[in-house]
């Protein structure tokens, strides 16, 4: 519109601010399209980044007031682990949408293949970096037989069946004593050993760095593969298989085969997440599995973003540290506030006494309902379910358009 | 019924050919006896009225619905019932004259000599008539192993590497995947780099991956989609969605494209353009269509040959111009008063 008033001469100075902005465009393009051919060039380079960055806000105001470097660093460990199990749900609900409310069992299942393989328990003592794969390994093999008898079902009874395959595991894990000690679950694991290479033997449990740096690079390399599987011929079948699964099967596409290798790569992915938990913790039991794990991991996959790797990652970590710090400063801080006790009619309100830690799922919960009224795709969201989630309203527009004119 | 085999059909080879096709729905019978050849580098119309079994057909033969009866071949391979677990099958013949054998061991050893002797006897009987069966092989005894799942039909995405094709009458793109992945999708049966391939970036999945691009664009541009790669399949205008599909399709290779009412709800230029693109389909790329559809212009312009469904039988088959002189096509499409 602009060009066709300015046809014959353009003020100088808004020329050169086009100029600049086209030229700004056209080098983020090249950029893009450079990082895009360079991937796990980007990946590693992103999480290298990650690896300073994180530390050295940790030092910063107001968050060197909250704790000590290393029980940050520890905690960003921990919250590595959730990373991880959310980049593995993502390839089953955000790619190929399969419901999947059990997902904690094939964390178990990773954490508990490391417990016997690698501690006095069974006299095994197989090293962490040869159980990462073994682990990953098995619980792809259990999430192949999860996903064999849930083929048939969609949607709710999808989500039915594996909410009870994850109810089942936990407790066979309590009951089958003479495998896995039952309720008192296994301890001792072995930890990581470096065997003097660096200078590290065993990882010790004061010195949180080493598990730090091992848990970025599990997380660098799942993204990779992952990344490379979701533009590959695989990952393109498990979004058609989404959009339209008759559809899909009429391409050619073994529906089949597909929903269980979505089942089976997100398994190995938690199943990693678990060997990692068994090996840092140093003992498993059957209750760290509960259904509240599926439940965070499943929570952190949808306030992310379903489908985009980075905002499910983005996701996993803001929401665990949000439980692990944010809480606990947040009641700090209203302590802090001193505000005084009030009382509302016969109540007493005493803000100050709020222990937020307790609330913790209420305001989950909360967030969630926030989230899925003002933001359904998640903070972060892939461009396609961005695009999936405002059909429906754009649709509503252009029939409530469609109606003015009809009556115009 | 009698086969239909004109002598121009005998002449050439058959790409598909149903015999006694039926499809049951509980009672409805929406496809009844139904002997349908297709002969190959042709294109074929299968017209009726709305509910004359035309896309029960369809269905039947892209793999999307068993037949009650009937068989389908495709290129002189048979489509349905094609054996999955043979191993269970001996299971079918021991059925019966084993636990008849079982009992006749038992009634001996009781005392009973002559019931026992008469049931070794029946045992023997249907032993030999198990045996019978399982070499002739009667449509029953196939039937029964169907639902016993050890024969089954070839399932949908086996149809499409088998070379059948095809599109949905209302249409069934991935609408938030780009034109371009809608093709790649399309082309799935022919990649064959494995996840791990691709995890793995080895060349095998680089050069797919490259060689799979630069086919799914001439796919676009071939009808007529050129720089549309990137939009999304929603995004794209009716028509073009139409065409997609037909690119989509076109991308697995088929040799037989099934189109069900390709043209439905498009104008007329856009119905001219469409029955041009069938025709370079056929003639370029040798793929042999099979239509649906409703507009009669597009049936009678383009096809070789046109099948006419009503009540879920076949009334009339034969070139265009027979056909649409037929009285009983006639009755069916305006009532019985017409044709007086």
């Amino acid at each position: 519109m602009s060009g066709s008033v300015h046809r014959d001469g353009p003020p100088a100075a808004g020329r050169n601010a086009n100029d600049v902005r086209e030229r700004a465009r056209r080098y983020l393009g090249v950029a893009r399209a450079n990082l895009g051919r360079h991937q796990s060039v980007t990946i590693t380079l992103a999480m290298a980044v990650v690896m300073v960055v994180l530390p050295v806000v940790a030092q910063l105001p107001p968050f060197n007031g909250f704790g000590r470097l290393n029980d940050y660093v520890f905690g960003f460990a921990d919250a590595g682990v959730y990373v991880l199990l959310a980049l593995g749900l993502n390839v089953v609900v955000g790619l190929a949408g399969l419901l999947d409310l059990g997902y904690a069992a094939f964390f178990a299942i990773g954490a508990y293949t490391m417990a016997y393989g690698a501690s006095g328990f069974s006299g095994l003592g197989t090293p962490f970096w040869i159980m990462l794969p073994i682990g990953a390994f098995s619980a792809a093999i259990f999430g192949l037989l999860l996903g064999a008898p849930t083929l048939r079902l969609r949607g709710d009874y999808l989500a039915i069946v594996t909410l009870g395959f994850g109810e089942i595991v936990p407790v066979v894990f309590r009951n089958a004593d003479p495998y896995t000690n039952g309720t008192n679950g296994i301890t001792s694991i072995a930890q990581p050993n470096l065997y003097g290479l660096l200078g590290i033997h065993g990882f010790g449990f004061t010195n949180p760095w080493p598990f730090y740096v091992t848990i970025l690079v599990i997380i660098t390399i799942a993204t990779m593969l992952l990344y490379r599987v979701q533009d590959s011929r695989l990952g393109r079948a498990w979004v058609a298989v989404r959009e339209d699964e008759l559809a899909a099967a009429s391409m050619g596409i073994n529906t089949v085969s597909t929903k269980l290798l979505a089942f089976s790569i997100g398994a190995s992915t938690s199943g990693l997440a678990g060997v990692f938990f068994a090996a840092k913790l140093s003992s498993v039991s059957p209750e760290q599995f509960g259904f509240t794990v599926s439940f965070t991991a499943l929570a952190m996959v949808v306030l992310g973003g379903m489908g985009n790797i980075w905002g499910v990652m983005a996701g996993a970590f803001v929401i665990y540290e949000i439980q692990s710090q944010g809480l606990k400063q947040l009641g700090n801080f209203v302590q802090g506030l001193g505000i005084p006790a009030f009382s509302v009619g016969p109540m007493t309100v005493d803000l100050s006494s709020i222990n937020f830690l307790n609330y913790q799922y209420l305001l989950y919960g909360l967030a969630l309902v926030l989230m899925m009224l003002l933001r359904p795709e998640g903070l972060f969201p892939s461009r396609r379910r961005r695009e999936e989630l405002h059909e429906a309203e754009e649709a509503a527009a252009t029939d409530a358009l469609s109606g003015a004119a009809g009556e115009a | 019924m009698t086969t239909s085999i004109t002598p121009t059909a005998a002449a050439t080879p058959l790409i598909l050919s149903a015999h006694q096709v039926t499809k049951r729905f509980g009672g409805l019978i929406a496809v009844r006896e139904v002997d349908f050849d297709i002969p190959a580098g042709s294109i074929v119309s299968l017209i009726g009225p709305n509910g004359a079994g035309k896309t029960t057909f369809f269905n039947v033969v892209a793999g999307l619905y068993d037949p009650t009866s009937g068989g389908v071949d495709f290129m002189g391979q048979p489509m349905v019932a094609r054996p999955v677990r043979t191993w269970a099958e001996p299971l079918f013949w021991t059925a019966l004259p084993v636990p008849v054998f079982i009992a006749s061991l038992l009634v001996l050893g009781a005392g009973a000599n002559l019931a026992g002797q008469v049931l070794l006897l029946a045992a023997f009987v249907l032993m030999v008539a198990s045996l019978l069966v399982a070499v002739i092989r009667p449509p029953w005894y196939l039937a029964l192993l169907t639902r016993a799942s050890i024969f089954r039909s070839a399932r949908p995405h086996e149809i499409v590497t088998l070379g059948i094709g095809r599109t949905f009458q209302n249409i069934r793109l991935f609408q938030n995947m780009t034109a371009l992945e809608n093709v790649l999708v399309g082309m799935h049966a022919r990649l064959h780099a494995s996840p791990l391939d691709a995890a793995l970036r080895l060349r095998r999945h680089v050069r797919e991956e490259q060689t799979g691009r630069d086919q799914a664009i001439h796919w676009l541009s071939y009808v007529g989609l050129e720089h549309r790669e990137d939009d999304l399949a929603r995004n794209l205008p009716y028509g073009d969605q139409r065409r997609l599909e037909i690119a989509r399709a076109l991308a697995s290779r088929p040799k037989l494209l099934l189109l069900d009412e390709p043209t439905a709800g498009m104008n007329p230029v856009e119905t001219g353009q469409m029955t041009e693109l069938f025709s370079r389909i056929r003639d370029e790329l040798g793929v042999t269509l099979l239509l649906i559809e409703h507009d009669m212009r597009v049936v009678m312009g383009v096809s070789d040959r046109v099948t006419v469904l009503d009540h879920g039988e076949k009334i009339a088959e034969g070139p265009p111009d027979v056909v649409r002189a037929d009285p009983r096509v006639i009755e069916a499409y305006l009532g019985k008063g017409a044709t007086a």
